[in-house]
This record gives C-alpha cells, structure tokens and sequence, in this order.
C-alpha cells in the first residue's frame, strides 16, 4: 500500500457533434434571437493597436473535401504579445474569437491584429502566433494547432523546431496572399496533415 | 516561490480514440500522425474570461429562453447541475458553461437536422451559465429525447446533453455529453463506445438526485466537470536542467 493521490481524472471528451453550431454560435444557424450577445464574435475592438489581417482557409478531411461543419475557437494575444488581463494589454484586444466553416463554401475566415511574440517560462521567445482549437462531429477530442506567419522571424521558434520531418513545419504558416491577407488550410489526415499539438 | 505552473500533460488514455470504424465520421477525420508534445506556455495557459454583463437573466433557463419567458417548452422538467474542479480538486469558479441539446421529440433546432419530430416552437435548445465562486452551476430544461442518425444500420443516440467549459486556461477547453441514468441506449452507442475506459464513461452518466430535485416541479441530475490542472513546484521557474 502507498499514500493516496489526491487527484481527479479528467473528464473524457465527447464529440461536439453536427449541431455544434445552435450551442456556440446560434445566429450561425438561424438561432440568434436566443442570447442578447453572443460571446466570441471578434477578438478586436475598432482601434485595436497593430496590423488587422485576414486570415482565410479551409478544414479538409482525410479524403480532401472541405467540411462545412467544422466549428474554430481561436486565442491569441495582442501586437505586443500581451494576453487579454495581463499588465498593459490593448484593452481593445479579447484576444478570442468563434468562427466556422461557410455552410456552402467551407470556407471560414478570421479578422484580427496580428499577434506579438510570447515568451517561454526559461525566457526563450516563441514566434507571433494564434492558437487554435478545432471540432466538428467525427472529431472526437478537440484538436489543438497554431497559426505561425510566413512574413515573421519562425527559425527560433521552440515549437516549430521540434518538429522532426522539417517540411511538416509549413502546414502551421500562414501564407501571404496580400497585404494584411492569408491562407491557411487545416488538414485533418493524410497528405499535408496539419501538425496538431498536445500541449 | 510556488509558481502557477504549466498544465499537467492531458493523459489521452482517458478520452475517447479519435479513429474509431464504429463512428464512421471519425475514419476519415482523425490526424494519422502523433501529437506534438510540449510544456505549456502563456498561448495555452491564459484563455478568455466572460462576465455576467454578457449573459441573459434566462440564459440558463432553457424552458423560457426561447421565447423570452412567453411561453414554456415541452417536456419532463429537469434541473442539471455540478461542479466544474480541476484534477487538484478546486472548484473552478467564475468560467463559462454552455449546453445544447435536442428537445423532448429528439430534435435539434439546426438547419441540419431533418428528423421526423416536429420542432418545439417554444425551445431553443441552447443554454449558458457562469460558474460561482465554488465552482457551481445550474440550468433549468427539458430532457431531451434519443433519436435515431444514420451511422451503422439502425444507430439511435441516447439521451444526452453537450456541453462546453472553459477554465482558466485555453487549454483546458472541453466538450463533452451528458447522459441519464439508466437510459438503455448508452451501452449500444457507437459514440459513447468511443470512450474505451469504463469507468471515465461511467463519469459521463449523471444521477439523478432526488435531494436537489422540487416536488411537484423538476428531477435534477447532477454532472460534475474535472478539467485539466496545473503542476505546482518551486522549480518551475528555473532554467531547463537547473
């Protein structure tokens, strides 16, 4: 016999279903009239300090459809890499957002301020980055990954440089398709499959 | 000095396996390869925090939300509540839950479900709440009905509730079902079955709780929550290798 630990296991994950959309984001499916304010609408305030991009792109599946009923949360800080209630951030930065793929296109889009770099408890400095958290039905724990930049610093990134298979490194930047706009594709399985993070 | 430490590891052997031919949607969106470990940072250990400001006097009151208190839904009253902890134990307090759910027909309000059921012109199916200084939190609802969705041959979903919390941190985000107790559908559900560790399904089946049930008015089933911890040590904040 040994001492007892005092813990608890997680509760398991369950699928967010097909439905997902009438319980996180209702007016997406017609239901707006249930909540005053529907929560994760946009992660910047007008006057948001920094750069306001776009960044576009599409949920694939392992057969290389684009799902249309894939649902994103996103979380982020602001341009100077401050997160939402620490010391000196941009009040006009919430930093999280809700969106989901367009019901016809798959397509999903996301307006935000380009996030600052953030720094590792040893110090180290990780690249600007959004993270994201993706489900659907079929997806039966949500899958965590990040959004990196193509037009930002990422060589010393503590993330991106543990990933053995170098060329995997591109499926988490974001790639300029103009000024302030990107594309970034998740791919859930298969060729170009998204790195997906345990973190 | 205690430092508030990166999150302890999510331990996957106690959640469902995402590739799993019984829940034929999984086959073809579940990644084929590994996770990328790593400690957490501040991207993963800060998250959003919501106020009572942005919330509803009905929102957690499915019965009455849809129609603003106009008119009831249909169905067997119920109150669900728990507690959100974290693996240490400590209640979660001040983090938001959301639930959606079918209603007593076993119909979803979404543009998406075609089930033969009607709609209930008087229910939503969408609730959210904040959590108290404790942890605590309640909805008042309907039990939703099981229904049938087309996956094997003759597939039927228990009754069941989703439901998301946040926590403090962006990666203790869950989502999860609530089941009934003694509903005979769990044990035949491809969905539940994804969950292969008995007892962490078992966890998903609320009670009923006939102490915080009203007489003449609801039964209440109770649904506790445990979201990831965080690890606590006086050497978190030196250097890799000390």
């Amino acid at each position: 016999m040994t001492q007892k630990l005092d813990m608890l296991p997680e509760t398991a994950s369950q699928t967010a279903g097909p439905y997902v959309h009438i319980g996180l984001m209702p007016s997406y499916t017609g239901n707006g009239q249930i909540f005053d304010q529907e929560i994760g609408q946009s992660p910047i305030e007008e006057g948001a300090a920094g750069e306001i991009i776009e960044i576009t792109g599409s949920v694939y599946d392992g057969t290389g459809w684009a799902m249309r009923d894939a649902l994103i949360e996103s979380w982020q800080p602001d341009a100077q890499g401050r997160f939402a209630g620490q010391e000196g951030a941009d009040p006009k930065v919430n930093g999280f957002c809700r969106f989901a793929a367009d019901a016809t296109s798959g397509e999903f889009t996301l307006r935000t301020v380009k996030p600052g770099p953030v720094a590792l408890r040893d110090g180290r400095m990780q690249a600007p980055h959004i993270s994201l958290w993706i489900v659907a039905r079929g997806i039966n724990i949500g899958l965590q990954t990040r959004i990196y930049f193509e037009d930002e610093e990422n060589s010393a990134d503590p993330l991106l440089a543990r990933i053995e298979q170098r060329p995997r490194v591109e499926t988490l930047i974001a790639k300029k398709t103009g000024a302030g706009q990107y594309r970034f594709d998740i791919r859930l399985q298969g060729e170009g499959e998204t790195v997906f993070l345990d973190i | 000095m205690l430092d508030n430490g990166p999150l302890i590891p999510r331990n996957r052997a106690l959640h469902p396996i995402p590739y799993d031919p019984d829940y034929k949607t999984t086959v073809a969106r579940s990644p084929y390869l590994p996770l990328l470990s790593m400690d957490s940072s501040a991207s993963e250990e800060t998250g959003p925090t919501f106020g009572h400001g942005q919330l509803g006097a009905l929102d957690n009151n499915l019965i009455l939300n849809w129609t603003r208190g106009a008119a009831p839904a249909i169905g067997e009253r119920i109150v669900m509540h728990g507690r959100v902890l974290d693996e240490r134990g400590r209640g979660v307090p001040h983090t938001l839950v959301e639930i959606w759910q079918a209603n007593a027909g076993g119909r979803y309000r979404h543009k998406k479900d075609g089930y033969l059921a009607p709609l209930d012109p008087n229910f939503g199916g969408a609730g959210r709440t904040l959590t108290d200084a404790d942890g605590n939190y309640q909805f008042l609802t309907i039990r939703p009905g099981a229904y049938p969705w087309p996956n094997r041959g003759n597939d039927w979903r228990p009754m069941h509730i989703h439901i998301s919390v946040f926590g403090h941190s962006f990666a203790q985000r869950l989502i999860t079902q609530m089941y009934f107790e003694g509903d005979p559908l769990i044990p035949l559900c491809p969905i539940a079955a994804t969950i292969k560790n008995r007892a962490q399904l078992d966890r998903l089946v609320a009670p009923l709780d006939m102490a915080n049930s009203k007489p003449l008015d609801y039964l209440a089933y109770k649904f506790d929550i445990v979201l990831r911890g965080r690890r606590q040590s006086m050497f978190e904040n030196k250097p890799e290798g000390m």
